[in-house]
């Protein structure tokens, strides 16, 4: 039986994690509408930009010798998947889940008899698989989510990165994982294809009858610049995503924290309350029984 | 009112500008065009230069850019920038700054690769267009 005090100082240390994790709440769910705001900006450039491709995909498709970014290695041996984390915990199963689909993909890879290699973007991904999958982890960037704003920049040092493996011939394919922005009660975690390039053809296909374009210079040349950079553009975003869906993920999870943790005080003061009656109670059955033995 | 064109200017962070405006002018690759109402499906690549916003005559606004795509098509024209910036959010002494540090790096790179070089030669050439941009008179 735990003595008053120890039950006071209980008590106490609940009420300052409450304190903490509604405090955490709020700012999460200030930083997710920033976080979403940023999601929703970076919108219309990706759209136009995948609309861009559809078109000079459609009119180099017809020449024949497309690059190497579009077409693939023309074999599908080793794949590399970009694992895009968080760099803190405290946000529910938001790390845990993509670890998890991560961890599913690479068994079904290795059954197929494939090579797997990772980048993991966010400390916690990498903690967490560098225990089972230390060696298959070829690159490590964090730093990103803990950022006001993401920063295009980031987004292209990756792609930097990817396209330097895939230029030395280091893999094949190349998805990315992530949890797309439902709302801030739902993140569904997410593959993407980055390499090679999944032609948009829902894009073409809304806009109708394409015109015939001038290419200035040629559509070679144009394409060659293009595609490094969507893979930026596609890179970021997925951060972007991710990003608004951590900081969805932790309001929800410091929201409940926050409920239990007054569940919990309650149950606690209760329990206190009956403790301290109930000693009241003995000490004064002990006077008057005291008081009659006289 | 003259006939006029939607402009729509975006970067990967934002969406710098989406009005209605007579004529632009875009550094293209292959030298300056100018894109009015009506004018031929066109895509093609910029350098780092200057997009002007006409209308009449008269400049409205004028954006730098490091490079990017532009495409032209019935809607009007897409430009799909990097690194843009309105010119009069520029700071001179800044941008001088800028340039004094890409050419130093430049010149400091000892025995580069080729493309370490190209990196820095491009960081020069983006950091020039951009002084050129501020000194340019604002026409």
């Amino acid at each position: 039986m735990p003595s008053l005090k120890d039950m006071r100082t209980r008590i106490n240390s609940v009420r300052a994690t409450r304190k903490i994790t509604s405090a955490m709440k709020l700012v999460a769910g200030s930083k997710l509408r920033r976080a979403q705001e940023h999601a929703e900006a970076a919108r219309p450039f990706a759209a136009k930009m995948a609309a861009m491709l559809a078109n000079l995909a459609a009119a180099v498709k017809d020449q024949g010798e497309a690059p190497p970014l579009l077409a693939g290695t023309g074999r599908d041996e080793v794949h590399l998947i970009v694992v895009a984390t968080a760099d803190r915990g405290l946000c529910g199963a938001f790390n845990s889940s993509i670890v998890r689909a991560t961890r599913r993909r690479i068994q079904e890879l290795k059954e197929q008899g494939k090579t797997v290699k990772l980048i993991c973007v966010g400390r916690k991904g990498r903690d967490m698989l560098r225990r089972e999958y230390g060696d298959l982890i070829v690159e490590f960037v964090d730093g990103i989510a803990g950022k006001r704003r993401i920063a295009f920049a980031d987004a292209e040092r990756i792609a930097q990165k990817v396209l330097e493996l895939y230029e030395a011939g280091g893999f094949d394919v190349a998805t990315m994982v992530f949890n797309r922005f439902k709302s801030a009660m739902s993140q569904i975690v997410t593959f993407k294809q980055l390499v090679p390039v999944e032609p948009p053809e829902a894009a073409a296909a809304g806009e109708g009858v394409q015109a015939i374009y001038e290419f200035e210079p040629d559509e070679e040349r144009i394409l060659a610049e293009l595609l490094p950079r969507n893979l930026a553009v596609q890179i970021y975003g997925a951060l972007l995503e991710n990003a608004a869906s951590e900081q969805g993920a932790r309001m929800v999870a410091m929201d409940n924290a926050t409920r239990n943790a007054g569940e919990m005080i309650d149950r606690l003061t209760l329990r206190y309350n009956r403790q301290r009656q109930a000693n009241i109670t003995k000490e004064l059955i002990e006077i008057v029984s005291g008081a009659e033995a006289v | 009112m003259a006939e006029t064109l939607t402009l729509e200017l975006v970067d990967p962070e934002r969406v710098l500008a989406s009005e209605a405006v007579e004529m632009v002018v875009l550094p293209g690759v292959e030298g300056d065009f100018g894109v009015l109402p009506n004018h031929a499906p066109l895509v093609s690549l910029l350098r780092p230069g200057v997009i002007a916003l006409y209308e009449g005559a008269k400049v409205t606004r004028r954006f730098f850019v490091a490079g990017g795509f532009v495409e032209v098509s019935e809607q009007g024209c897409t430009v799909l920038a990097e690194g843009a910036e309105p010119v009069e959010e520029l700071d001179r002494a800044a941008v001088e700054q800028a340039l004094k540090d890409a050419e130093e790096d430049l010149a400091d790179a000892k025995e580069p690769s080729e493309e370490q070089r190209a990196r820095l030669e491009r960081a020069v050439a983006i950091a020039r267009a951009r002084l050129e941009a501020v000194t340019a008179p604002q026409a």
